[in-house]
């Protein structure tokens, strides 16, 4: 097994920093270990995609980061905080599988919620409605109920709703897992381009391959009982990239290479 | 189209068993007045037919049939009569400009619907709030949601007497005390049905929030509250059909001389079953309408927040 430890990070530019990480779940079928030993810098502005099969520990892990989770052992920051002191600090928008929206508000008054919660003013959150609803070319959509929207749409207004306020990390979990593939691929190129305009840093949870390897700088590569990373790849791919570098020479050696991960860590069992 | 003429049909189904029905339950009671009036009755004498089978008896005597449908105070009126009494005292009355006269049904009705609103607006404010504590707080959950299932397990016509018995012992009369056995009646299914619908968001629902760091207020006014009107509605929809019970219920100990409560009493003193079974569809047919005005509020209301279909 191959544990990479990115510890050439330097500490003013690591977003979130995880040391020996442990989480066990008590179950009624007695503990779930669902992440074990986990060892990740993600740094500012980085695109990190996390793979690996079922049940490997990506939603965990994105949940660990979010304070949605408590973990059982080991250290976790965010922006040099605790998950929770970042929370409380609305560092990050999450971004959830199912979108999420209220079918009481429209896709406008959808993305007001966080702006509502966090109490911005009226001006300040119709002028940030309007950019994030351009963001994600939704323009002239706000006044739509959501199950007007078809579900890539839908994916989309959920996007906007993350960005709407000012976080420096976007966690995204599967989030066009349900969407079919001609649908995504267009979304992974609008990701790609937010993600160019905002500057964001991006943990985004996938079980898709060429989707990990076409948007991330990195791609954490995990495996199953117990969750654990067993490979992270630094991408070098350029940072602009239209959907036909999927064809290229290194896009499918890293591919190559993220399969040969998963495999590893399916041969464990 | 097809669906109204669905609706008929079972409509005149019903009404035809109805009508079917009279003939065994008022024979008897008709022979004996045939008899007395000198008509040739088989067997001859009440004694004889007490103990005999009523659809024999039909058959026997096939010319009492249409007196069945016709009697002044039969075991069962007949739909025309019971139809005849309700015209007599709603649409002929305020044909005669005398709405809200003693002997209207729109009289007696608003004396009991002004009960039922009180009682259903109590009922249903105490039920919100109950819900909302429920949810809110784990103590309340275990220490209110029993009594409130146990409060529902006791049949209101015992706890109806007592209820107005202490209220006047602390001079409390007139609409309260009805209002009060509505609002007893109407304010569990409220609690039920708000505390389903305040939990019905999801655990990524409330993750969400959870992200943005909202308070348990926001939560509630944002989430939980929007979220929980579909159910709300549901519950005031059998909540009204229950103030309206508990209203009529409220009138029956008291030997109250308003009301639809009264009506029924009344009828039943003098065996007036014709006036009984027009107060029972003067009920029946209030209660159908604020069930259906319900229904018409939450359309609408449903619409504005953007989940009518
Ligand atoms: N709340 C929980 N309680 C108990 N076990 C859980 C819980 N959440 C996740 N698990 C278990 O932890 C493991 C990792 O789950 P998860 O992080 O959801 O995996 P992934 O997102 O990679 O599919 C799985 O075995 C799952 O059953
Ligand atoms: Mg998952």
């Amino acid at each position: 097994m191959n544990i990479e430890t990115t510890t050439q990070a330097d500490a003013t530019n690591a977003v979130v920093e995880a040391r020996n990480l442990d989480l066990v779940f008590p179950t009624n079928d007695g503990p779930v270990q669902a992440l074990k030993d986990v060892n990740l810098t993600i740094n500012k502005g980085d695109f990190v995609s996390f793979i690996g099969p079922s049940g490997c520990g990506k939603t965990t892990f994105l949940r660990v980061m979010a304070a949605l989770e408590q973990p059982t052992g080991g250290e976790i920051t965010v922006n040099g905080m605790t998950p929770d002191e970042a929370r409380r600090e609305r560092a990050y928008g999450y971004v959830f599988q199912a979108s999420g929206l209220y079918p009481w508000r429209n896709i406008a008054r959808n993305i007001k919620l966080p702006l509502e919660i966090m109490g911005y003013s009226k001006a300040e959150q119709e002028k940030r409605v309007n950019e994030v609803l351009e963001l994600v070319e939704l323009s002239g959509f706000g006044g739509k109920y959501p199950w007007q929207l078809s579900g890539g749409m839908q994916q989309r207004a959920s996007i906007a709703r993350a960005l709407a306020f000012d976080a420096d990390i976007l966690l995204m979990d599967e989030p066009f897992g349900a969407l079919d593939e001609i649908v995504r691929d267009h979304l992974n190129e609008q990701l790609l381009k937010l993600w160019a305009r905002t500057n964001k840093t991006i943990g985004f949870v996938t079980h898709s391959i060429p989707e990990a390897v076409y948007l991330s700088t990195k791609i954490v590569v995990m495996s199953p009982r117990p969750g654990r990373i067993t490979d992270v790849i630094e991408s070098p791919l350029p940072k602009e990239r239209p959907l036909d570098i999927r064809d290229s020479p290194e896009f499918i050696e890293i591919a190559h290479r993220v399969r040969e991960g998963l495999r590893a860590g399916h041969s464990d069992d | 189209m097809k669906t109204l003429i669905a609706v008929l049909t079972v409509l005149s189904v019903i009404i035809a068993f109805w009508y079917a029905a009279c003939l065994p339950m008022n024979i008897k009671g008709v022979l004996t007045e045939a008899e007395r009036a000198g008509a040739e009755v088989t067997p001859a004498g009440a004694k004889e037919r007490r103990d005999l089978g009523e659809f024999g008896l039909v058959l026997d005597n096939r010319f009492a049939i249409p007196a069945t449908w016709a009697q002044d105070r039969p075991r069962l009126p007949a739909p025309h009569q019971v139809a005849q009494e309700l015209w007599k005292t709603t649409g002929a009355m305020v044909l005669k400009g005398k709405m809200m006269s003693k002997r209207s049904l729109f009289y007696h009705g608003w004396v009991t619907l002004s009960a039922t609103l009180l009682g259903f607006a109590i009922g249903t404010g105490l039920g919100i709030l109950l819900a909302v504590g429920i949810v809110h707080s784990r103590v309340m959950d275990m220490s209110v949601m029993p009594w409130a299932i146990v409060s529902q397990t006791i049949p209101i016509i015992a706890l109806a007497p007592m209820i107005i018995v202490v209220l006047y012992s602390v001079g409390v009369q007139g609409i309260l005390p009805k209002a009060v056995i509505s609002a007893y009646l109407s304010f569990f299914p409220v609690v039920v049905g708000m505390v389903k619908g305040l939990r019905s968001p999801d655990g990524m629902q409330l993750d969400l929030l959870r992200t943005y760091n909202a308070s348990t207020n926001q939560g509630f006014w944002k989430l939980r509250l929007p979220a929980s009107m579909p159910y709300l509605f549901a519950s005031l929809k059998i909540g009204i059909a229950a103030s309206l019970v508990g209203a009529i219920v409220g009138e029956l100990p008291t030997g109250a001389v308003a009301g639809l409560g009264a009506r029924l009493l009344g009828g039943s003193y003098y065996g007036q079953t014709v006036q009984i079974w027009s107060a029972l569809f003067a009920a029946a047919i209030l209660a159908a309408c604020l069930v259906a005005l319900l229904g018409l509020i939450e359309r609408s209301v449903l619409k504005r927040m953007g989940m009518g279909a």
